[in-house]
C-alpha cells in the first residue's frame, strides 16, 4: 500500500463517507414525521426548574 | 468507595516513599491527603451525597455539587485571569519575572492557560453538565459518591498540574502539560465523569435526549480519547515525574495538534455549545430557535473538527496533503460554526428587548456573537495564505482571547449567574446592576485586548518578511519586540478590566448565596410593565 492508493482512496471514498453521513443527517433531522418529536424535544429545558 | 481510597492512599504513600525527586513526593502525600480526607467525609457524612437546593423539587436532584462547581468555577475564573494578567504585565515590563525560576513566564504561561482551560472552563463544564443533565432528563445524578469523586479528583488534578508547572514539571506539549502520573489520575476521574453522565441518560424519565447532552456527551468521549492517546509516555522511573513521550518527530507534532485542535473543538467548543442550547433558552424562557438545526449542526460540527488539527502545521515537516486537509476541513467548519451561532442568537427573535432588561442574557448573547466572530477568524487563519503571515504571531493570540475571553467567559459567567441564586435557593441574584457592570468591563477589556493584539500581530508578521533592496531581512528580532510594546501595555490595559469583572462577578455570586439584595433600580419599573406581564 503505497502513498498514491491512499491518498486515492481517500480522496474518493473519504468524500463519499462524509457527504452520505451528511446527507444521513439532513434526512433525520428533516423527515416530516419527526417535526412533533423534536417540538417536543425542543420544549425540555422550559419544562422546570 | 472506601476500598478504593484506601488503595488510592497506600499508593500516594508507597509513591512518595521511594520518590527520585522531590514533585512525586510532595504530589504522593497529596494524594494520600485526598483519600483520607474524602474517607473521612463518606464515613461521617452518612450515606448523604447532596440533595436538591429547593426542598420542595418532586425530583431529589444532586444539586449540591452543582452549588460546588459554582464556587470552584468563580475561584479558578479570578485565579486563571489573575495569572493571566500577571503573565501580560511580563510581557511587557520584563523585569516583573523577578528572575527567580518559580516567577518566570516560561512557568506562569502554562499555568495560566491551564487555569483558564482546564480549572475555570472545566469546572464551568462540570457544574453545568451536572446541572443540564439532571434537569433535562428529570433524574438523580448517578452513582451516589461518584459526582464528588469527579468534582474534588478533578480540582486535585488542577492542584497537582498547577504546583507542577511551578516547580518545573512538564512535558512540554501545549495544554498537556502535566506528566504522565497526572494524566492516569485524570484519565480515571474522567472515566468515572462518563459513567456519572451515562448512568444519568441511562435513568431518564424524558424519552428524548435533548441535544445539549448530546454536545456534552461528544466532549466527554472525545476528550478521553484525545488525552490518551496524546499522553501515550514512558516515565523513567515509576518513582519520578520525568517521562518520554511514544511518538517523535513530526509524529508527535501531528498527534499533538490532533489534540490541541480538538480540544478547542471539543472542550472549548462542543462543551460550552451545550451550556449554549441549555441556558439561552432557559434565560429568555423561549424554546432553540430550530431543533432540526441543532441536529444538523452536532454531527457536521463533530465530523468536520476531528480532521482540522494539521492546520497548526502549516509550511513544516508535515506532508502537504496533510496540511491541505487541515485546511480545507477548518474552512468547512465556517458552516456548521454559523448555523450554530445563528441558532443561538435566532432564539431571542421575538425577544429582543429582553437584551435591554436583562444584562444575564446580554451576556449570553455576546458570547454567542464572539463565538461567530471567532470561529469566522479561526478559518479564515487557516488558509495557508493568511497562515504564512499569522502564524507564530500575536495575531493567533488575539484570535484564542476572542474566543476564549469573548466566547466561553461570558458564556461561563451567564450560566454562573443563572446557576448562583438556583442553588444556593435564593430569590434572586444579589444585584442586576452589577452584571450589567461587569458586562461592559468585560466587553471593553475584550476589545481592547483583541484589537490590540490584532495590530501587533500583523505589525510583527509584516516586520519578520521584509527584505531591503539587497535581499537582507530589515530588521532584526529584537527590533520587532520593540514594536510590540505599546499593544502589550494596551493589552494589560484590556485584561485588567476583565479581572475587574471578574472580582465584581465573584462578589456579587458571594452576596448571592449569604442571601442578600442590593437595593437597586429595577431594570423594568412596574409602570413601565405592559398589562398582565
Amino acid at each position: 500500500m503505497d502513498y498514491t492508493t491512499v491518498a486515492e482512496f481517500a480522496q474518493t471514498w473519504g468524500l463519499v463517507y462524509m457527504f452520505a453521513i451528511f446527507i444521513g443527517v439532513l434526512i433525520y433531522a428533516f423527515r416530516p414525521s419527526a417535526q412533533k418529536k423534536f417540538d417536543r424535544a425542543a420544549q425540555i429545558p422550559l419544562k422546570e426548574d | 468507595m472506601i476500598v478504593p481510597l484506601v488503595v488510592g492512599a497506600l499508593l500516594g504513600l508507597y509513591l512518595s516513599a521511594g520518590s527520585v525527586d522531590t514533585t512525586i513526593y510532595l504530589h504522593g502525600l497529596l494524594l494520600t491527603a485526598f483519600c483520607v480526607v474524602f474517607i473521612f467525609r463518606v464515613i461521617k457524612s452518612d450515606g448523604e451525597t447532596g440533595g436538591p437546593a429547593d426542598p420542595n423539587s418532586s425530583i431529589n436532584y444532586n444539586d449540591a455539587v452543582v452549588r460546588a462547581g459554582v464556587i470552584a468555577t468563580t475561584f479558578w475564573g479570578v485565579v486563571g485571569f489573575l495569572v493571566g494578567l500577571v503573565i501580560a504585565l511580563q510581557l511587557a515590563f520584563p523585569v516583573l519575572n523577578l528572575d527567580l525560576p518559580w516567577t518566570s513566564f516560561g512557568r506562569l504561561r502554562p499555568l495560566h492557560t491551564s487555569a483558564v482551560i482546564f480549572a475555570f472552563g472545566g469546572n464551568a463544564l462540570l457544574m453545568t453538565s451536572f446541572h443540564v443533565v439532571q434537569r433535562t432528563c428529570q433524574a438523580r445524578l448517578a452513582g451516589g459518591w461518584a459526582p464528588w469523586f469527579v468534582f474534588w479528583g478533578y480540582q486535585l488534578v488542577i492542584l497537582m498540574a498547577a504546583t507542577g508547572y511551578v516547580f518545573g514539571v512538564t512535558q512540554g506539549k501545549e495544554y498537556a502539560e502535566p506528566e504522565w502520573y497526572v494524566d492516569l489520575w485524570l484519565t480515571i476521574v474522567w472515566v468515572v465523569y462518563l459513567l456519572v453522565f451515562l448512568g444519568t441518560l441511562w435513568n431518564r424519565k424524558e424519552p428524548h435526549i435533548y441535544v445539549a447532552n448530546w454536545f456534552y456527551l461528544a466532549f466527554i468521549v472525545t476528550i478521553a480519547m484525545l488525552h490518551i492517546v496524546n499522553n501515550l509516555a514512558l516515565p523513567v522511573s515509576w518513582f519520578g515525574a520525568k517521562s518520554y513521550p511514544v511518538f517523535a518527530g513530526v509524529q508527535d507534532a501531528l498527534t499533538q495538534w490532533w489534540y490541541g485542535h480538538n480540544a478547542v473543538g471539543f472542550f472549548l467548543t462542543a462543551g460550552f455549545l451545550g451550556i449554549m442550547y441549555y441556558y439561552i433558552p432557559k434565560q429568555a424562557n423561549r424554546p432553540v430557535y430550530s431543533y432540526r438545526l441543532s441536529i444538523v449542526h452536532f454531527w457536521s460540527l463533530i465530523f468536520l473538527y476531528i480532521w482540522a488539527g494539521p492546520h497548526h502545521l502549516h509550511y513544516t515537516a508535515l506532508p502537504d496533503w496533510a496540511q491541505t486537509l487541515g485546511m480545507t476541513f477548518s474552512v468547512m467548519l465556517w458552516m456548521p460554526s454559523w448555523g450554530g451561532m445563528i441558532n443561538g442568537l435566532m432564539t431571542l427573535s421575538g425577544a429582543w428587548d429582553k437584551l435591554r432588561t436583562d444584562p444575564i442574557l446580554r451576556m449570553m448573547a455576546i458570547s454567542v456573537a464572539f463565538y461567530g466572530m471567532s470561529t469566522f477568524e479561526g478559518p479564515l487563519m487557516s488558509i495557508k495564505a493568511v497562515n504564512s503571515l499569522s502564524h507564530y504571531t500575536d495575531w493567533t493570540i488575539g484570535h484564542v482571547h476572542s474566543g476564549a475571553l469573548g466566547w466561553v467567559g461570558m458564556v461561563s459567567f451567564g450560566a454562573i449567574y443563572f446557576l448562583a441564586p438556583k442553588m444556593f435557593n435564593r430569590e434572586r441574584l444579589y444585584s442586576l446592576r452589577l452584571v450589567s457592570a461587569h458586562f461592559w468591563l468585560a466587553t471593553l477589556g475584550i476589545a481592547l485586548y483583541a484589537a490590540a493584539m490584532w495590530v501587533s500581530g500583523i505589525l510583527q508578521g509584516l516586520m519578520w518578511r521584509s527584505y531591503d533592496a539587497l535581499g537582507f531581512l530589515e530588521y532584526s528580532f529584537a527590533e520587532t519586540v520593540d514594536a510590540m510594546h505599546p499593544f502589550y501595555v494596551i493589552r494589560v490595559v484590556g485584561g485588567g478590566l476583565y479581572v475587574l469583572g471578574a472580582l465584581i462577578m465573584a462578589w456579587n455570586v458571594y452576596r448571592t448565596a449569604k442571601g442578600d439584595v442590593r437595593t437597586e433600580k429595577p431594570y423594568v419599573d412596574a409602570l413601565a410593565q405592559p398589562a398582565g406581564a
